[in-house]
Parts: structure tokens; sequence; C-alpha cells
């Protein structure tokens, strides 16, 4: 059902990663093609080793937008560490995406 | 305007619209939204936009079989639920059986992050998907105006919108947008850039404390459309509109005739009654029996098993029922019967024009043939003279339509002039039968008189006529004129006297003269029978002397004879 793009898990095998990320987009546009390369970027450099990245098309699944309230695509949900956040756009704008995913303190 | 015109090819060519659900607006609209565009209903807080859009869907549901979805940015599915739960609107079943879809597109603000371009796809998807998924016809973003405050990017937002309602035409389905009013524009984000075909206000405007909710068009491409402000009404029902009804005068009319349920007021119209379907105003000032009146004719028609709406503003009906017992009228027994409904409120209760709404829903329930509203001048309290004569114009007009026989009555002030005040001179034009019950005032007491002023195409009395009220009822007296007029009460009573000793004088006048005569013709005879007799001994004399005569004659010849 969940076009699971194979899990970029680098590093973390465990099931349950620290870090669940689950990004939506709307066909391969060229907007979700760079979000995506932008998240494996920051995830990369951040978070190596613990965290999951779950791609949902919506164009292919569209009843799931309901359930995480998606409006705008590409949207960047962290699913875990709650709470819940979301970060919409292609990513493009490093600070605000660690930022918004309060990955920043992590690493400080 | 492009679009409507340029599909005109010569032939009447019908708009294609989609009934509103909301009993009235249609009239305005002639026929309902535009089909298959979107709509964009705008108005303050409180306007009733979501209610409207809401009973949008359901009635397309219940009475089209047509399909809906509701798109939620400010309530959660639940809330919205039971919200319409209490209009009598069951969503939980309607989305059971795969005729709604409600979605709740919660946007908040702290859990967004903007980083970069983005679009709202996600919105198109979803909506996109609800559609497809109950085959929905009529869609409802209820209000999209609040993705304003979840995000930040307002060109991108601006542009998608457009786009939005782009798709939405393309898809084809009517749509009905809401937002809210703005300052200087119709809604606060300027919608109604985007959405051009239809605009819709909503206005809840308080006037002297009683609050109005009006409804306008603004705009409407390819359709002629009402441009007034019609008010509105929520109710246990849902929303409804009261239109201005139609200036058509072409209603049926009946000549069958309705008594009036007075005795001998009937007498004073030439075919004994009013028309069934006319309108009749009964004026006076204060303690005229106005009410009563009023009262005896419903009264008569419930006796006819006709059904009867009475509307009072002044009294309750528990309180109707007992003063009117007090002159000999049952109501109570018509009430069980189900045939008359006494409907009573206070006229500041809540503004004209839903006094209207109220009457005339009542009057579409309980389907009566006769209504009574005591009085219209109560109505004053709630109004300009302006717009109470307009609120009359329109229920006079309805209940014509439906040839229902009204009966209005209305207080004057106590003026010399006894044909004043304003709601008489404002629809008097409009009735067809105007009674009015004065005082008359004289030798230290009132009195109450009843007279015809006008009744349409019906010979009438043009008396004035007083009446008594009795435990037994309303009684009309014969008029009884003196030197100076018409009397009443006491001065007739009295006049009556005067009367009755005249005629005792002149009766034994009469006697007396023929005793007098019958002395007279005696005397005469007696003289007669005097004279007669003077007369008999005259002539008896005569008759001796010539007998003497004769006699002495003879013995003077046989003297001479023997003489010889």
């Amino acid at each position: 059902m969940v076009n699971n793009i194979p899990p970029i898990d680098k590093g973390s095998e465990t099931a349950v990663a620290e870090w669940q990320l689950i990004l939506y987009i709307a066909g391969q546009t060229p907007k979700s093609v760079k979000a995506l390369a932008n998240i494996k970027k920051y995830a990369e450099v951040h978070l190596a080793g613990k965290y999951s990245i779950e791609i949902i098309d919506l164009l292919k699944n569209p009843q799931l937008a309901e359930g995480d309230q998606i409006l705008a695509v590409p949207t960047l949900v962290r699913k875990v560490p709650v709470p819940i956040r979301k970060i919409i756009g292609d990513l493009s704008n490093e600070e605000r995406v660690l930022v918004g995913l309060n990955i920043k303190s992590v690493i400080k | 305007m492009k679009k409507g015109s340029s599909k005109n090819n010569g032939i009447p060519f019908i708009f294609p619209k989609t009934p509103s659900g909301v009993e009235g607006l249609d009239e305005i609209t002639e026929g309902g939204y535009p089909k298959g565009r979107p709509t964009l209903i705008c108005g303050s807080a409180g306007c009733g936009k979501t209610l409207l859009s809401m009973q949008f869907l359901i009635k397309g549901i219940l009475e089209h079989d047509e399909p809906g979805v509701f798109i939620s940015f400010e309530e959660p599915s639940d809330d919205l639920t039971l919200n319409v739960k209490s209009l009598g609107f069951d969503l939980e079943q309607l989305k059971a059986e795969k005729k709604l879809v409600v979605d709740h597109v919660r946007v908040e603000r702290s859990e967004i992050e903007e980083a970069g371009e983005y679009d709202l796809d996600g919105l198109f998807i979803r909506l996109g998907y609800a559609i497809d998924s109950i085959k929905a016809t009529r869609v409802v973003l209820d209000t999209i105006e609040s993705l304003f405050a979840g995000l930040d990017n307002q060109a991108i937002l601006r542009a998608e919108l457009r786009r939005l309602f782009h798709w939405l035409k393309q898809k084809g389905v009517t749509a009905l947008i809401t937002g809210e009013r703005g300052e200087s524009t119709l809604t606060r984000q300027g919608l109604e850039e985007y959405v051009s075909d239809c605009v819709i206000l909503l206005d809840h405007r308080v006037i002297e404390q009683v609050s109005t909710r009006r409804i306008r068009i603004v705009k409407y491409r390819g359709s002629t459309h009402g441009t007034n402000e019609y008010p509105f009404l929520i109710d246990e029902h849902g929303i409804s509109v009261l239109p201005i009804t139609s200036l058509k005068l072409d209603n049926e009319v009946s000549s069958e005739v309705v008594s009036t349920g007075v005795p001998g007021l009937d007498e004073m119209f030439e075919k004994s009654g009013f028309y069934r379907g006319s309108s009749i105003l009964v004026s006076g000032t204060a303690g005229t029996a106005k009410t009563s009146i009023a009262c005896y004719f419903a009264d008569k028609q419930c006796k006819k098993g006709e059904k009867t709406i009475l509307f009072a503003f002044e009294e309750s009906p528990r309180q109707l029922v007992r003063n009117m017992k007090s002159i000999g009228i049952d109501l109570e027994r018509h009430m069980k019967k189900g045939l008359l409904l006494i409907h009573s409120s206070r006229p500041t209760l809540n503004g004209l024009e839903l006094h209207l709404l109220t009457l005339r829903k009542l009057i579409k329930e309980f389907v009566p043939t006769t209504v009574i509203i005591d009085p219209i001048s109560n109505l004053l309290s709630v109004g300009t003279e302006h717009e109470v004569r307009s609120m009359l114009v329109r229920l006079i007009d309805m209940l014509k339509a439906n040839n229902i026989t009204a009966m209005l009555t209305s207080l004057t002030k106590h003026t010399d002039n006894f044909r004043t005040n304003f709601a008489e001179e404002s629809i008097s034009s409009l009735v067809d039968t105007w009674l009015a019950v004065r005082d008359m005032e004289g030798i230290g007491e009132r009195n109450r008189g009843i007279f015809v002023i006008k009744s349409r195409g019906m010979g009438h009395s043009n008396q004035v006529r007083e009446f008594i009220i009795t435990s037994k009822g309303i009684e009309l007296l014969n008029v009884e004129v003196g030197p100076e007029g018409i009397l009443t009460g006491a001065a007739r009573d009295a006049n009556k006297l005067n009367r009755k000793l005249s005629e005792i004088k002149l009766q034994s006048e009469l006697q007396r003269k023929d005793r007098e005569i019958e002395r007279k013709r005696k005397v005469l005879e007696a003289n007669i029978e005097a004279l007669k007799n003077e007369f008999d001994s005259v002539q008896e004399e005569l008759g001796l002397l010539r007998k003497t005569e004769a006699m002495q004659e003879e013995a003077a010849s046989k003297l001479r004879k023997d003489g010889k």
C-alpha cells in the first residue's frame, strides 16, 4: 500500500529508528525530487545512523493525505520524536529545516 | 458574462443552475447557484455561512440525490455533525451511505515550518479523492481563508487558490466557498477576485436591539437575479429566505363568500360576508372590540371546519381563550380539534422580517384558509413605518396568492378624525374590506359603533351601527336616528322612551278626539230629533187647523143651504 521507496536507512538497522521522517509528495515533480535530495543530505550530515525516511506519493495513495493533514506538497513530517512537526516546501532552506525538525539543538 | 451569453444561440437559453436547498433563495437566484461553478458566500462571523453551505449539501443529497463533499477548514467533522444535528440532519448516516464526505483540513501554524517552494497539491489530491470516492457534484470549502492564517507565503497561496477554483470548474462541481467579510472588501483576502461567477453576501445587523440576518446577491454572471437585500431566518429547520413576493397581480380570485361570524354584521354586506381570499382590515381605537370581532370570525371559520391561524401580538393563547370565553366564544374546542392555531409572540421578540418569516412558515405548515393578525399596528415597535409597510405588503400579497382570507386588526390613535394612522394608510389600498370600529361618546358614556369604510366588489351598508358586547357575545343594534344623527347607548334608550311616550300620547289624543266626535254626533242627533219633533208638532197643528177650517166651511155651507 505504502509506496515504500527502499528506506534510506543508513546505519540504523533496528526496527524503530530514533528519527522517523515521512516525505509526502505528489508525483515526481522537480520540487519533490529536490526535497528528497535535500532531506537526505541534511539527515546524512546531522542524523547519520539514527533515522528512517518513508516516501508517500499522494497521487498513488490519496487516502493517506488526510491522516497527517497534508495540505501542501512536498511536506516532510517528523513522526518521531514527538511532537509531530511538519515542514513544507522543497526544503531548500537548510536553516529552517533544521529549526523545524529541531535538529539544531541536538547537534549543539 | 462571456460564458453565459456565448452559449445563447437565439433559442431561449436557461442558465444551468443547481438548487440551493434553501427555501426562497432559489426564487431570488432564479434557480439556485451556477451549476458547475464556484460561488462565493461571504459574511461576518455568525451570519450562517457554514449552515447555508451545509444545507446546500444535505438538501442536495436528500432531495436531488447529489452527493457532496464538505471540506472544513475551521471546525472538526465531529463538531459539524453535532451542530447540524440540532437542525434535524444526521451527517453520520449520510456519511455511512456514502453520500457525504466531511474532511477537516487542519492548518496549525505552530506545527508547520515553511522551507522553500511548495504547492497545495495535497489539498487538491484530498479534494479530488473525496469527490471521486462518492462521485460528488456539490462541494463546499468552509472557510478557505483559514489557509492564510496558517501559511506564510501569500504569493504561493494566491496562485494556488486561483488554480484551485479553476480546477473546481474543470471538475464540473458546483462549489460553495465561504469567506469572512473584510474591512472594505467582500472577503478579508479578496477571494472575490478569484471566484467571480456568483457572489452572495450575508449580513447580520442589529438595529435598535433587534437583529436581522440578510442576504444579497452581489453578482451573478450570466443570469438575472434579485438585487435587493432579503432577510433570512435560521430556525430549527435551517435557513429560509423570504423574497419579496411576486408583484404580479395574477392570483386566483374566488367569489365564494365567507360569513363574518358576527350576527348582524353580515347584513351590512350585500352578499352577507367577505369574499374568500380577500383581506379585511378592522381598525379602531383601544377597547373597541377589534379582537373580539376577529375571534368571532375565527370561531365561525372553525365551526365550518376550516383551519385558522391567529397570530396574537398582545395576548397569550390562554389569555385569549379565557377572555373570549367571557363573551361566549369557546376557542379551546377548536384548538383541541386542531382547527385553530394561536401563535403568540411579542413584537419585539425579533425583527420584522423574522415575524414575517415565522408567519410564512406557520402558514406553510398549517395550511389554513383563514389568517388573523391581531394587531398589525404593534409591529411598529420593531420597525419604521416604511419597513412595516413593506412587510405588510408582502404579507398580504402572500396570503392573497394562497387564497387565504386574512383579517388584520389595527389600533388607531384616538383622534377626532377617526380615519388616521400609518398602518391603515399604508395598507388601505391593499385590503379589500375595511371595517372601522369607533368610540361614540356622549352624555357621559361611551358606546361602540361599527361601519364599513369600503368593501371591494360588494355593495355595503353606509350606516354606523351600534353594537354591544354581552356575555352572549356581540350584538348589532338597529339604527336609531335622532335629531342630531344616530343615537347610541343611553341616548338611544331615552329616545326609545320618548318615542313610546309620544306614541301613547298620540294614541290617547286620538281616542279623545274620537270620543269628542261621538259626543258631538250625539248632540247633533239629539238636536235633529228635537227639530223633527218640533216640525212634527207644527205639522200636526197645521193639519188640525186645516181640519177645523174645513169643518167650519162645511158647517157654514150647510147653514147657508138650510137658511135658504
